[in-house]
């Protein structure tokens, strides 16, 4: 199927310096991120942190104050938004709704002048790609939200872009839709080899389908790394906090070793002065022991493949512990915690 | 109140599940207590709504000694009466059309301002204004205007010697009412349209451009297309409302019977017409006619539009 | 800087949008401020007067505008008890059906747009012999106007408070307020009312608005309100007429401005 539908090698897209402003708020500050041909970067991050103007910038929706965007090292920011060749896909409601699945993924075709039949063809084909050949016919008030997303899909692909943009495409889909189309993006993506930005702020959404993933705050990218990267070694507290679960504990700091809860830490990240910080513990990085520090059970919640349980510790803190399934403690439940010896994050405490 | 001492009724199945037993006498008696709320609206819609409604259209066949008769419907018929419908018609489908495209191209004018705006509200009050308390004092406005001793009138004269009676005075005739009715449509199609104007999503034109397409791509093959449904319902609003109107041509043309409008005024004070003493109600039964034809074409376009505009 | 959507052809551009409001706002402009130019008029000899305003006011002449005035009242006579009716019958109704009979909504809308099917000219043939009985019971004073006014106005005043109803769920919070305790009457009054305060006004706004214009019905059926007044009193004293006339349409274009500015105050929903 894929080879009926080969790409071009996807495009190389860079950001250099890129500023933009919105009525004295800058939204993005001097960004800078180069993504290479056929890789899938997602950005991520609270709302207002500049991802979605980013995104827009580079298809030609927002003019940017500074900086360009070179795609293939050609510097596209005073391209117009329908020359620029790429393929968009919006949150919502962005299919035409009196045009029937295969009309609105023709469109693109026919705003190039592709004739009739090779129009249909290709459509068809594209629609097979998202496996939606049986709703041809339908109008987008027929179709769910995760059928309405792929149908924004093929029609956003079937003009081989050189590259695709997808605006939190999954943030109004169900839990369970999300999840399946996110990872037949992915697949798509892979097969047909373009290169893709994907905004959302559902980290584990974006850890679960991004080759590297830039998490942004206030217009500025804080750190752009592979999933794993980010997750274990966050550049900054920032990172640490928005990706992946954490326990907030009070800890002391000095000289790059971290003590928290009585057990001592290698500081992860770059040097900070002496003093109070709050250091910020994964789930899965506290254990039950046999000896250790005590605490009582507090609840304990069942998600299917793992358990997470809060515990509390003499000063009243209550840490969440990620733990298997076997290991069923309950509510008062007298246990022994102790923390996994890898490198913590810490941030100063006011 | 009869609900307050019910509170079981709110929510609505009071025998769930379980053996339907039949009501009790007094259950029997609260089901149909329920109901008296609905009464005083039913009876006062009843009385001047559907009862005026129904002798409207059933005096047109009764005589004037109350006996069964299609002498007055069959005057519809009659040349006179024909070609006041005609006049009617073609002056509701005239200001109709002018309306709807000048009311749009205000709109378009609108579009992307803000809505709680000062510019929006004023130009929303004002076509409240305009398109719903015409009537006599449009009139008044047009005869100010275009009268004999009108504004307009004497300074077209004075400084371009251009006299727009020259060929007789025509304000107080059918085609004086033109640009009147004209004055009133093109506001009630502001307000009509521009919630559809305002429909339109904005994600729709930012994907037909990242599609490729251009602006005049967008106007013609989307916004074109999914504003029609909704251009045609208000087109056919204006045709509605200009057959109905009364009190502009009422206030313009003192005597005589032109159109429809006028025509009932004529049967209803003189007390026979053609010879016939209940015409008016046959015209009401064909103004009813019509209007009930264009309304439901109306709706079934607001239903389209609704559909697409979820 | 142009915006995003002109860029892409969305929105008009600055100048297309001035050139056609300023065309259609100056063609409009003009009956009105010829009106005005009317009123100033000496006469048909030319020139200008002050005359016609201040007559107005003036005690001696008023018995020309004695007419005018008493017209004016009954229309708001025939306004408030139109209100009335809205909000004493209409309202109650609405919100029964809200709460208490879903599946009777479509009805209820279905009635309440019918005044546009069958117009004022229509009904008013249909409403003779149905007066006649009401002048029987009521007398025949210009009040009895407004229960065909009421029918007149439903579809504005049925629209307005829609429009409210839907944009709070009802249902919802009569049952919280049930379950802390309220009765019935307290639940309208302290939590449905107020909520729907809105619509409210605005149906009582445009029904008064309506009720002002309205010349069809009263004209035959031989009463003075002040749009028949109008007619009247401008064979023999058009400037009188044609002030009246200006007045009205300021009046009411302020009531309109109003409800614009009591939809426009929304309650704190501001999205970052």
């Amino acid at each position: 199927m894929s080879d009926t539908i080969q790409q071009a090698p996807g495009a190389t897209v860079d950001f250099v310096d890129v500023i933009k402003d919105f009525a004295g708020q800058r939204a993005l500050s001097g960004v800078n991120l180069s993504v290479a041909p056929g890789e899938f970067v997602a950005l991520l991050g609270p709302s207002g942190c500049g991802k979605t103007t980013a995104l827009r910038a580079l298809s030609g929706l927002e003019l940017v104050d500074g900086g360009s965007i070179l795609i293939d090292g050609v510097d596209v920011v005073n391209v117009p938004v329908n020359k620029r060749d790429m393929g968009m896909v919006f949150q919502s409601y962005s299919l035409f709704p009196h045009l029937t699945t295969i009309e609105n993924v023709e469109f693109g075709l026919r705003m190039r002048k592709v004739a009739a039949s090779e129009r249909r063809r290709r459509a068809s084909e594209t629609l097979e790609l998202v496996g939606l050949s049986h709703l041809e016919g339908r109008y987008a008030h027929q179709l769910s939200g995760g059928q309405q997303q792929r149908v924004a899909l093929a029609r956003a692909l079937v003009t081989r872009p050189r590259v695709l943009l997808l605006d939190e495409p999954l943030s109004a889909l169900d839990a369970k839709v999300r999840v399946q189309l996110r990872d037949e993006i992915r697949r798509i993506q892979t097969d047909l080899g373009i290169t893709t930005l994907f905004v959302t702020h559902d980290q584990e959404e974006a850890l679960a389908v991004a080759d590297r993933v830039a998490v942004m705050r206030d217009g500025n990218i804080e750190q752009i790394g592979t999933p794993e990267e980010l997750y274990m070694s966050p550049a900054n507290p920032f990172v640490a906090d928005f990706v992946g679960l954490s326990n907030h504990v009070n800890a002391e700091h000095v000289g790059g070793t971290v003590t928290v809860l009585g057990t001592r830490l290698p500081l992860l990240g770059e040097r900070q002065p002496d003093g109070p910080v709050t250091a910020l513990i994964r789930p899965e990085d506290v254990e039950f022991a046999v000896e250790g520090i005590p605490a009582t059970v507090v609840a304990s919640s069942f998600l299917g493949s793992l358990r997470r349980t809060q515990v509390r510790v003499a000063d009243g803190l209550i840490l969440s512990i990620q733990h298997e399934v076997g290991e069923h403690p309950a509510p008062g439940d007298p246990v022994h915690i102790m923390l996994r010896g890898r490198p913590v994050s810490a941030s100063p405490r006011v | 109140m009869t609900v307050a001492n019910a509170p079981e009724l709110l929510s609505g199945d009071a025998e769930a599940s379980g053996p339907r037993r039949r009501l009790s006498g007094a259950r029997r008696r609260r089901g149909v207590t329920k109901y008296l709320g609905l009464v005083p609206f039913a009876l006062y819609v009843l009385l001047f709504l559907a009862v005026p409604t129904l002798i409207a259209l059933g005096t047109g066949f009764f005589d004037g000694d109350g006996a069964l008769t299609l002498d007055n419907v069959s005057a519809l018929a009659d040349p006179v009466i024909l070609a006041t419908f005609a006049s009617s018609f073609w002056v509701s489908a005239l200001t109709a059309v002018v309306g709807s495209v000048l009311g749009a191209l205000v709109c378009y004018a609108m579009l992307g301002t803000k809505p709680d705006g000062p510019l929006r509200s004023f130009v929303s009050s004002a076509s409240s204004v305009l398109a719903q308390f015409g009537g006599v004092m449009l009139a008044f406005a047009f005869i100010a205007t275009i009268g004999i001793q009108g504004l307009v009138t004497i300074l077209l004269k004075d400084t371009l010697g251009f006299d727009i009676f020259a060929n007789g005075v025509w304000l107080y005739q059918v085609p004086g009412l033109l640009l009147p009715y004209i004055y009133f449509q093109v506001p009630l199609m502001v307000i009509t349209f521009m919630p559809a104007l305002e429909g339109l999503k904005p994600q729709w034109a930012e994907a037909a451009a990242t599609l490729g397409g251009t602006r005049w791509t967008y106007w013609t093959r989307i916004a074109g297309p999914v504003l029609a449904p909704s251009f045609l319902g208000s087109l056919l609003l204006l045709f509605a409302n200009a057959f109905s109107s009364y009190a502009t041509a009422a206030a313009l043309i003192s005597q005589g019977a032109q159109i429809v409008p006028l025509q009932i005024r004529a049967a209803l004070i003189s007390e026979t017409v053609l010879g016939r003493s209940n015409l008016a109600g046959a015209l009401a039964l064909g103004m009813i006619i019509v209007m009930v034809v264009v309304m439901t074409a109306y709706s079934f376009l607001q239903a389209r539009t609704e559909r697409w505009q979820q | 800087m142009t915006s995003n959507a002109v860029r892409i052809g969305a929105e008009p551009g600055k100048l297309a949008r001035r050139t056609i409001l300023t065309v259609v706002g100056v063609v409009f402009a003009i009956p009105i401020i010829s009106m005005m130019e009317f009123t100033f008029r000496d006469g048909l000899g030319g020139g200008y007067t002050l005359e016609h305003w201040v007559a107005l006011f003036d005690p001696e002449q008023n018995s020309k505008y004695r007419q005018l005035f008493q017209a004016v009242q009954n229309s708001f006579v025939l306004a408030v008890v139109t209100v009335t009716i809205i909000l004493f019958v209409l309202l109650p109704t609405m919100i029964l059906v809200q709460l208490q009979f879903p599946k009777l909504r479509r009805v209820l809308e279905f009635i309440c747009i019918i005044p546009i099917t069958v117009p004022a000219i229509v009904l008013v043939v249909g409403l003779a012999p149905v007066y006649g009985i009401v002048v029987r019971v009521f007398g025949g004073s210009v009040w009895t106007l407004a229960f065909a006014y009421g029918i007149t106005v439903l579809p504005y005043a049925y629209r307005a408070i829609q429009a409210s109803i839907t944009s709070v769920d009802m249902t919802t919070l009569s049952e919280a307020a049930r379950s802390l305790g309220a009765g019935w009457l307290n639940v309208l009054w302290r939590v449905l009312l107020p909520n729907l305060r809105r619509g409210i006004l605005a149906a009582s706004l445009i029904s008064v608005a309506v009720v002002l214009g309205e010349y069809t019905i009263a004209s035959l059926l031989n009463r003075q309100n002040l749009q028949t007044a109008l007619v009247q009193v401008s064979k023999s004293d058009p400037y009188a007429a044609v002030i009246f006339a200006l007045l009205a349409l300021a009046f009411v274009f302020l009531l309109l401005l109003l409800i614009g500015r009591v939809g426009s105050t929304r309650p704190g929903r501001k999205t970052t």
